[in-house]
């Protein structure tokens, strides 16, 4: 079985062995254009790595572990971590390892390397998704090579393939991933030339940068834009960038420097230039029989070709789903440092202030127009802060998810996930707001005759407990709640507070030495110049971290302030009152504060779907994203009632949990969610009290009603749902500490 | 969520393209399983098999009438964690009285037309499993009970 090619011993019949990239370099290097010095690993060495190590059986489990139309991008990511994991951990099998070593030392000894994949179909015109797989620049020696060739196998499986496996008919049993392994240029001036532009199709793209082209391609440094006309072969046009930034080799891998002064005032290439780079596209697209998009590179004034691939009519920019912007969210470490000194910087406090100030308008001092025109401001107000929630909120999570791959990287985990506990116990507001209710319900547990008054539904007058329990209450009335005043919420609160006073202290996990230990792993794993980095990423992973939870609850806060005008509205005109107490009806409100002859539209409720007795659900699969087991009686919560019936010792099931509704989580013994993701909400709160929880269970919310008896197991990801025991042979709920 | 309607005829399909199950039965504690050519009806509640009278299983039946039937549609490939499909019916069994009226035992013979010598044999049992539950498992783990008598 032949596991290496040189791209003199390439065939076109062999562009299922050796891949989209490798076939198109060979083309040009026995057409003696400048290719760099360039092998194959054929997919053969995938297979055998693939089939011998049991590693494609685990991928199966693993991939077709869920529907992939019942699966959130965060639920793909996450699949996509654990293979990654499970290539990061699985050896290349001694055999093969030896076979490629020596052709890797044959050919390029100890020098630098790009090592670059070279996807079956890729790079036809017909399926092109440049950027699904990985490319490494700068690696050295025959070892890092083989490490760096799995890394790019495992890239078979990431996040964007899987995000758009039905369009490059990603299966587990036909996948194949060819690498092309390169003789590093370290060019001076690099680019890509796009024979065709997407925009105008008369007129030829050259981007160029200085220094390497991964800077270009992965957006980090700003290109030089030419247009070039495709008849005439004239420069139409130069869009220079601010140039600041270089991509050049660091001691292994690449780095960002500063551009010196005289390259920020200079072009990277001359008209010359220019005009070389078309003429050899146009050469490439005479041979290969379409328009090209070709990656090229200077050395010293000789026109490198790195890469050569039809241009291809998928826009995927013109996607009709999401699936562009959920690749966005995934940023560099720099561009989240920005994130996080804009969101703690200006958007947090400046949400406290604006929440602050909207506290002291006294809304029942205004005119029914003057609270028209303030619900209006308020609900301006809302979506200003969503969108900033949207633009600036939602892409720093990925801090997480970057402080994760890093982790994994290094370490090699047998938990993908073992890097969040480094992450765990960064004072969430909602964990800090438990804290607060805790200790009202300890005050409770140690005096019997305010237990006994609380009971009974009333409060000491004048008390210090009073007053806690009554700016508890206060805080924790968002919209979330919904049509709930303030003292139906204070007696609804009350009765929690015995439910968790007869409980004793809910335990929140403290594993400070773990974390310690795992820190010193993760350390010892990393070479020494990147420790430092290392620490600085999992500082901004722990602000991410937290700040996922917490920033919900500022924007909570600002909701509540629409919430509480919409409320005004509503104690002073019946017609309002019709109107359910809902934000995202402030429009209608307005109006009939406005218009005493406006009838707002009756909107019917969604039919509650009924379940199908005949069928019941006795298993449900999800993922696991709190160890532990536990059963219990549901607590299925589709309404604000269902939050405040919670009993200790019930598992929490819902549809999405929200940061504003985890004050019960320390009542729960387990959590359940329809919505999937390692990171949401409900798995965030549920590590945090050492809680089993399973995540991504469709349906979840539907298929378990309250009172049925279930067990989630958070090691497996499986919830069983065993309804026809009663209530009393409850059994004693467990927890991975308990 | 699961339509009966969806997950019915999804079964039904299975046990058309099966002709084969393990059937599990049991006598004084000692369990016993074999496989059976079986066929279904269209409301999935009856499942005909025919067996030898001289067979452990028949005479495990005869001592206890409760028994499992498993159909799947395995492969023995890797694939089969993630794709495979398998139910088992749950129920009483009884036998049938060879008549060429009875539409169960014209069922079997339309599904198993080769067996129909055997079945003509005046030692072999024709027998009837009336499933109260089927026990559905695909997706590896994920679990489904229809309920056939609610």
């Amino acid at each position: 079985m032949k596991f290496t090619y040189h791209l003199s011993q390439i065939k076109k019949s062999d562009q299922k062995c050796v891949g989209g990239k490798a076939s198109a370099l060979a083309i040009m290097a026995q057409e003696e254009l400048p290719v760099p010095k360039t092998i194959c690993i054929s997919t053969n060495a995938y297979n055998i790595f693939m089939d011998e190590t049991g590693l494609r059986a685990q991928v199966l489990m693993e991939y077709h572990r869920k529907q992939f139309d019942q699966m959130r991008w965060e639920e793909m990511w996450d699949c996509s971590l654990r293979i990654q994991n499970m290539f990061a951990r699985t050896p290349i099998p001694s055999t093969l390892a030896a076979a490629l070593m020596v052709e890797i030392t044959n050919c390029f000894d100890n020098s630098a390397v790009a090592v670059r994949s070279s996807a079956v179909g890729e790079d036809s015109a017909s399926a092109s998704f440049a950027g699904l797989h990985e490319s490494y620049l700068n690696v050295r020696g025959p070892e890092e090579v083989l490490e760096h060739i799995k890394l790019v196998w495992a890239s078979t499986w990431s996040d964007a393939a899987i995000l758009y496996q039905k369009e490059i008919g990603l299966e587990v049993e036909k996948s194949s991933m060819a690498v092309v392994i390169q003789e590093l240029i370290q060019g001076q001036e690099s680019g890509v030339i796009f024979g065709r532009s997407p925009v105008d199709h008369s007129k030829a793209v050259i981007e160029a940068v200085y220094g390497l082209n991964q800077g270009l391609v992965d957006g980090t440094v700003q290109p030089d834009r030419w247009m070039i006309d495709r008849d005439s072969g004239k420069i139409v046009s130069h869009t220079p960038a601010q140039r600041a930034k270089i991509v050049v080799p660091a001691a292994k891998g690449v780095k960002v420097i500063r551009l010196t002064t005289g390259k920020r005032n200079k072009p990277p290439l001359t008209r010359h230039k220019v005009k070389d780079i078309f003429k050899l596209e146009k050469r490439l697209a005479k041979l290969f029989g379409s328009d090209q998009d070709v990656e090229w590179t200077y050395d010293h004034s000789k026109l490198r070709l790195l890469q050569s691939r039809p241009i291809t009519t998928t826009d995927k920019a013109k996607d009709s789903d999401d699936r562009q912007w959920y690749l966005s969210l995934k940023r560099g470490f720099e561009n989240l440092e920005d994130l996080r000194s804009k969101i703690e910087d200006e958007i947090i406090p400046e949400m406290v202030s604006e929440a602050e100030s909207l506290k002291k308008i006294d809304l029942k001092q205004l005119k029914d127009e003057e609270l028209a025109t303030e619900i209006s401001h308020r609900a301006d107000i809302c979506e200003k802060w969503k969108k900033q929630y949207w633009d600036y909120c939602i892409p720093f999570a990925h801090g997480i998810r970057l402080f994760g791959t890093v982790y994994n990287k290094a370490v090699k985990p047998e938990n993908p996930y073992e890097f969040l506990e480094l992450l765990e116990g960064t004072a969430l507001k909602s964990v800090q707001r438990n804290e607060q209710l805790q200790r009202l319900a300890n005050k409770l547990k140690a005096d019997k005759s305010l237990r006994v008054l609380v009971r009974s539904g009333k409060l000491p007058e004048d008390s210090k407990f009073a007053k806690e329990v009554a700016a508890y209450a206060q805080e924790l009335l968002t919209p979330l709640l919904g049509m709930i005043s303030q003292s139906q919420l204070q007696a609804k609160m009350l009765e929690l507070l015995i439910e968790m006073a007869e409980m004793g202290t809910a335990k929140k996990v403290i594993k400070d030495q773990a974390k310690s230990n795992l820190e010193k792993r993760l350390l010892a794993n990393m070479p020494k110049k990147d420790r430092t980095f290392a620490l600085e990423l999992m500082d901004l992973a722990r602000t991410s971290y937290r700040l996922r939870d917490d920033d919900n609850i500022y924007l909570g806060q600002i909701e509540k302030q629409l919430l509480n005008a919409t409320q005004e509205a509503h104690n002073r005109s019946s017609i309002v009152s019709k109107i359910p107490l809902d934000i995202l009806r402030a429009d209608e409100i307005v109006k009939c504060l406005r218009d005493p002859n406006y009838r707002p539209e009756s909107r019917k409720s969604k039919p509650v779907e009924i379940q199908d007795r005949q069928i019941m659900p006795r298993q449900l699969i999800g993922q696991p994203a709190g160890s532990g087991l536990a059963t219990g009686s549901a607590r299925v919560i589709r309404k604000t009632e269902d939050l405040f019936a919670f009993k200790r010792g019930e598992v929490l099931v819902c549809d999405a949990i929200d940061p504003n509704m985890t004050f019960v989580i320390p009542l729960a013994s387990a959590i359940v969610e329809r919505r999937g993701g390692m990171l949401i909400h409900g798995a965030i709160i549920a590590r945090e009290y050492g809680l089993p929880c399973v995540t991504g269970v469709p349906d979840a919310d539907k298929l378990i009603d309250t009172e049925d008896q279930i067990s989630v197991d958070g090691y497996l990801g499986i919830v069983t749902i065993s309804k026809k025991l009663p209530i009393k042979h409850l059994k004693t709920t467990t927890n991975k500490d308990g | 969520m699961e339509s009966q309607m969806s997950l019915r005829k999804q079964l039904k399909e299975l046990f058309d393209k099966q002709r084969i199950g393990v059937l599990s039965t049991q006598k004084k504690n000692r369990p016993y399983a074999s496989l059976v050519a079986f066929a279904v009806t269209d409301d999935l509640k009856s499942f005909v098999f025919a067996t030898p009278r001289t067979t452990r299983k028949y005479s495990n039946i005869m001592a206890s009438s409760r028994a499992a039937l498993l159909i799947d549609n395995r492969s023995n490939r890797m694939s089969d964690f993630r794709r495979a499909m398998a139910v088992t019916a749950v129920g009483n069994v009884r036998e049938l009285r060879k008549s060429g009226k009875n539409r169960l035992i014209r069922l079997y013979k339309e599904k198993h037309s080769h067996l129909e010598d055997f079945i003509k044999s005046p030692t072999c049992a024709v027998l009837c499993l009336e499933a109260e539950t089927l026990h559905v498992v695909d997706h590896f783990q994920h679990v489904v009970e229809l309920h056939l008598n609610k």
